[in-house]
């Protein structure tokens, strides 16, 4: 519905804060900047609370009518379970260093997107009610009464964070507003406030393995598909394998590899590397989901949609797990998937079948990140590759936020893209590696009605490829997130546009060059490569 | 509004202080009960933080990763921005806790004529780390009130810190740098328009109160009518240090009004943003090693949940699944 403005106009943003003390929580609802409420039969299927049909902009959100002490009760459970919350909430000394840090902030210039104040919109509440000073000393000490419209203000702000940690690199005490607002979230999905692009995407994941909700055919269906792609434009036929018993790999990817362009080119590329190393491997419709929508919505959503990699794994019977391309998917599986569902006992040390090594980094987790595996490929000389098939392309790498500052894997792309495409050229350095930019739209803000706000969001990071572009003629954004995959095409239509955006794997795809296969004229989009034609 | 509030509060403590041990005479409760009063609370105050903080566990490992993970064997891991081992994790707080590493990245970004810059910005950095330095100086030379003899290292830092023998009494180059640092800080809260805006009275207290303590310090130090009888306050100070407390006259009231707000700054300490002193160490962004795939952590309240087993999956699509040649556990 809400259209983004022309960039233009979002460009006249200011970043001086209005005369309105922050401390008064009554918010604007501006169209484009929140999501459509979470629906009352996805919140049944998680057995999630309050279950009914409200809007944002009534007056009244139909909340539990104790739901003041439910987020009490909340928070301080939540106060003795963590301690990263305890202590980012007590520490804060607001000197501001996290404030222009925020892609939010930056693009749309409301001063609640500063990480400090946003972190601060709890901050107050647990002041005035957890803390002595606030007790006694209520606002005076930085204390707020909670009230429905900080609920409001809640759903308006949290939702206007991408958990990018981009934040946290800065903050001299390594506060990370992240946190943050994955606990708040949680709160307010105790009394049912939250929104439909993730609490849907969540209820699918758990019902059927996948987010858009894919029954096991349709789900095996889509890779067929792909399988027919892959023969016309590359003339091998491929045969992958579902819910195969005894495999030694089990082959985890995101779900939007599988339906949505351009993921899916990135999937093609998966299934022609594995049949260029002979891996034996197998593609499960139950676990059929990396992303993982529960870290959006309650630590337990999180391990219940995570616990099925390692369930199927033990009933398949297989070696070791690889995993595909994508961002949160990875920032749970590196962070949190061993010690909420481990340990993995039943797996064995991750070994390149091809290569022999030992992926000792992987030893707990038993879990490979499909880069981490291409990259020892490639070091050990293991693919046949044609890089100037990709000569078309001038590229540039994003870092996807959750692979940077959740993991560290900054290396392993750089070598995997520099060894399959002869063109690239990085963004400026205050933009890449673990300073990088969020797209802008991720934790399940790539919802339609969120556009106007993700296209501010993801300014700074379309600025930077706009940058590049205009420097070095460069044509092709290259990432390793699903949700990337979908966010940066449109921003880039927006921003910088003619810049197309891709996975790593689909250029390694596009390079290798596979037994059997015919004049490769086109690349895995059915394009025509230039400079492939005159071969004809 | 936030920062009237706080210097009225820090000018009304010292007026307080002014009639109560100046014109009353009440030495005794400003000189003997008040700081001993101040040391109990911080002590205290501060340990049940630390122990508030401790009690809540640490249930993920998640470390903010500045730097290559260690992966593979030739790839070049950072040892301190993305540590995986124990003394990666202690290089990592080192530089926090000592050089302020985190700040020191500090960028601005600005958008201008449709481009948008991030220019390096190092003065808050600068600013901070001469802050914290400077105040940790001055109070360690203050140690020379407190012993006897005057240990070696408080002699020592005593004269580097005068070492530009600048008039007479000899001017502290700490001293000025406290107040330069300080008034940077204040300023830049209320200069900088978001700074402005997000400031609550408890950032400006604890800046005013600071720059107070450090003011009527100098004050007795460099101006001869503030000039109080520095035996009397060692006498002072060594009686409270031995638990001896007397109270010697002549002590200007200036000094009282510097012993109350240095002990007011005590007793706030444990209640106030000012605990990030100790809750930096607790970080778990910063404190943990980067090695999660390598080895498991325990989470003490591994909250159950309920899943969607594989079998009920099967329950629930099993015709379809045979239908598209998917193998199933148990036949229709
Ligand atoms: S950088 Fe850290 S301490 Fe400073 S305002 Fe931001 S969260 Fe608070
Ligand atoms: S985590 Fe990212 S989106 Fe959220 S406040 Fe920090 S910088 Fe902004």
């Amino acid at each position: 519905m809400s259209q983004a403005p022309k960039p233009e106009e979002l460009l006249r943003v200011s970043h001086i804060p209005p005369k309105k003390d922050w401390m008064d929580p009554r918010v604007d609802l501006i169209p484009g900047t929140w999501g459509y409420p979470g629906k009352a039969s996805s919140l049944e299927t998680l057995g999630l609370p309050n279950p009914r049909e409200w809007n944002p902009t009534d007056e009244d959100w139909k909340l539990p009518p104790n739901w003041k002490e439910i987020i009490h009760e909340g928070l301080k459970e939540r106060l003795e379970k963590y301690r990263s919350l305890k202590v980012f909430l007590d520490i804060c000394v607001r000197c501001g260093a996290c404030a222009d840090k925020c892609h939010f902030f930056i693009g749309s210039g409301d001063p609640k997107n500063m990480p400090v104040l946003r972190a601060e919109l709890l901050r107050s509440i647990y002041r005035q009610d957890f803390t002595m000073a606030g007790k006694i000393l209520g606002t005076f000490a930085g204390g707020r009464e909670l009230t429905e419209d900080v609920i409001k203000e809640w759903f308006y702000y949290f939702h206007q964070c991408t958990e990018c940690r981009r934040c946290s690199l800065y903050c001299p005490y390594g506060i990370d507003t992240a946190e943050v607002t994955i606990i708040v979230r949680e709160l307010l999905n105790l009394i049912g406030v939250n929104i439909d692009w993730i609490l849907g995407a969540a209820a699918n994941c758990y019902r059927t393995g996948n987010h858009l909700g894919l029954e096991p055919h349709t789900f095996k269906g889509n890779i067929e598909y792909l399988v027919d792609d892959i023969e016309e434009y590359v003339g091998v036929r491929l045969n992958p394998t579902f819910n195969r018993k005894g495999a030694e790999v089990l082959f985890i990817a995101p779900s939007g590899d599988v339906f949505a362009d351009p993921g899916i080119f990135t999937y093609m590329g998966y299934l022609m590397l594995f049949e260029h190393i002979g891996l034996d491997y197998t593609i499960s419709t139950y676990a059929s989901e990396g992303g993982n929508f529960g870290l959006f919505t309650s630590q337990e959503t999180m391990k219940r949609l995570n616990s099925k990699m390692y369930a199927e794994a033990k009933r398949l019977g297989v070696k070791w797990i690889l995993g595909g391309e994508c961002g949160h998917m990875w920032r749970v599986l590196h962070q949190y998937m061993d010690t909420m569902n481990g340990p993995a006992d039943f797996l064995e040390v991750p070994k390149s079948p091809i290569t022999g090594t030992v992926f000792d980094n992987a030893k707990s987790t038993k879990m490979v990140h499909i880069v981490e595996f291409m990259a020892d490929l490639i070091h050990h000389g293991k693919l046949k590759l044609n890089p100037s098939r990709n000569d078309y392309l001038r590229t540039t790498w994003h870092d996807s936020c959750n692979v940077s500052r959740g993991m560290g894997m900054f290396e392993e792309p750089r070598y995997v893209l520099q060894s399959v495409c002869n063109n690239f050229y990085e963004m400026p350095e205050n933009t890449i590696r673990e300073q990088t930019f969020c797209c802008g739209g991720g934790t399940g803000l790539n919802a339609g009605e969120f556009e106007y706000l993700r296209m501010m969001g993801g300014m700074p990071r379309a600025f930077a490829v706009k940058h590049v572009q205009e420097k070095h003629g460069v044509n092709r954004l290259v990432n390793v997130c699903a949700l990337d995959r979908a966010i940066l095409p449109p921003l880039m239509d927006y921003w910088a546009p003619e810049v197309s955006v891709s996975g790593l794997t689909e250029l390694v795809a596009n390079a290798l060059v596979m037994e059997g296969e015919h004049d490769r004229l086109t690349d895995l989009r059915g394009e025509d490569i230039p400079g492939m034609e005159g071969d004809e | 509004m936030a920062v009237w509030y706080s210097l009225l509060l820090v000018l009304g403590m010292s007026l307080f202080v002014y009639l109560g041990a100046g014109l009353l005479g009440l030495q005794a409760i400003f000189g003997i009960v008040v700081p001993y009063a101040a040391i109990l609370v911080f002590l205290i105050g501060f340990s049940m933080r630390i122990l508030g903080w401790a009690r809540s566990p640490v249930p993920f490992r998640i470390p903010t990763t500045a730097g290559q993970q260690k992966s593979l064997g030739w790839i070049k891991p950072s040892k301190v921005d993305s540590p995986y081992t124990t003394w990666g994790v202690v290089g990592r707080m080192a530089m926090e806790v000592l050089l302020f590493r985190s700040l020191f990245r500090n960028t601005k970004a600005e958008l201008t004529e449709g481009k948008l810059a991030y220019g390096s910005s190092k003065w808050l950095w600068l600013f901070g780390i001469l802050f914290h330095y400077t105040f940790l100086t001055i109070i360690i030379r203050h140690l020379r009130f407190f012993t006897e003899p005057v240990p070696f290292f408080v002699q020592a830092l005593d004269r580097i810190d005068g070492m530009l023998q600048i008039g007479s009494p000899v001017i502290y180059q700490t001293d000025v740098i406290l107040v330069a640092a300080l008034l940077f800080l204040l300023i830049r809260r209320l200069v900088n328009p978001q700074m402005r805006y997000l400031s609550l009275p408890a950032d400006y207290f604890p800046l005013f109160l600071i720059l107070g303590i450090a003011l009527t310090g100098i004050m007795m130090r460099y101006f001869a009518i503030f000039k109080v009888d520095l035996l009397s306050v060692k006498v002072l100070a060594m009686g409270l240090a031995t638990f001896s407390p007397t109270i010697p006259d002549g002590i200007g009231v200036m000094f009282y009004i510097h012993l109350f707000l240095f002990s007011v700054l005590l007793a706030y300490f444990p209640f106030s943003k000012l605990m990030h002193l100790g809750g930096v160490f607790l970080s778990p962004t910063r404190n943990l090693p980067n090695d999660s795939r390598m080895v498991r952590h325990v989470n003490p309240w591994n909250a159950p949940v309920k899943v969607h087993t594989y079998e009920h999956y099967e329950d629930d699509f099993r015709d379809k699944m045979i239908e598209a040649d998917l193998p199933v556990e148990k036949q229709a």
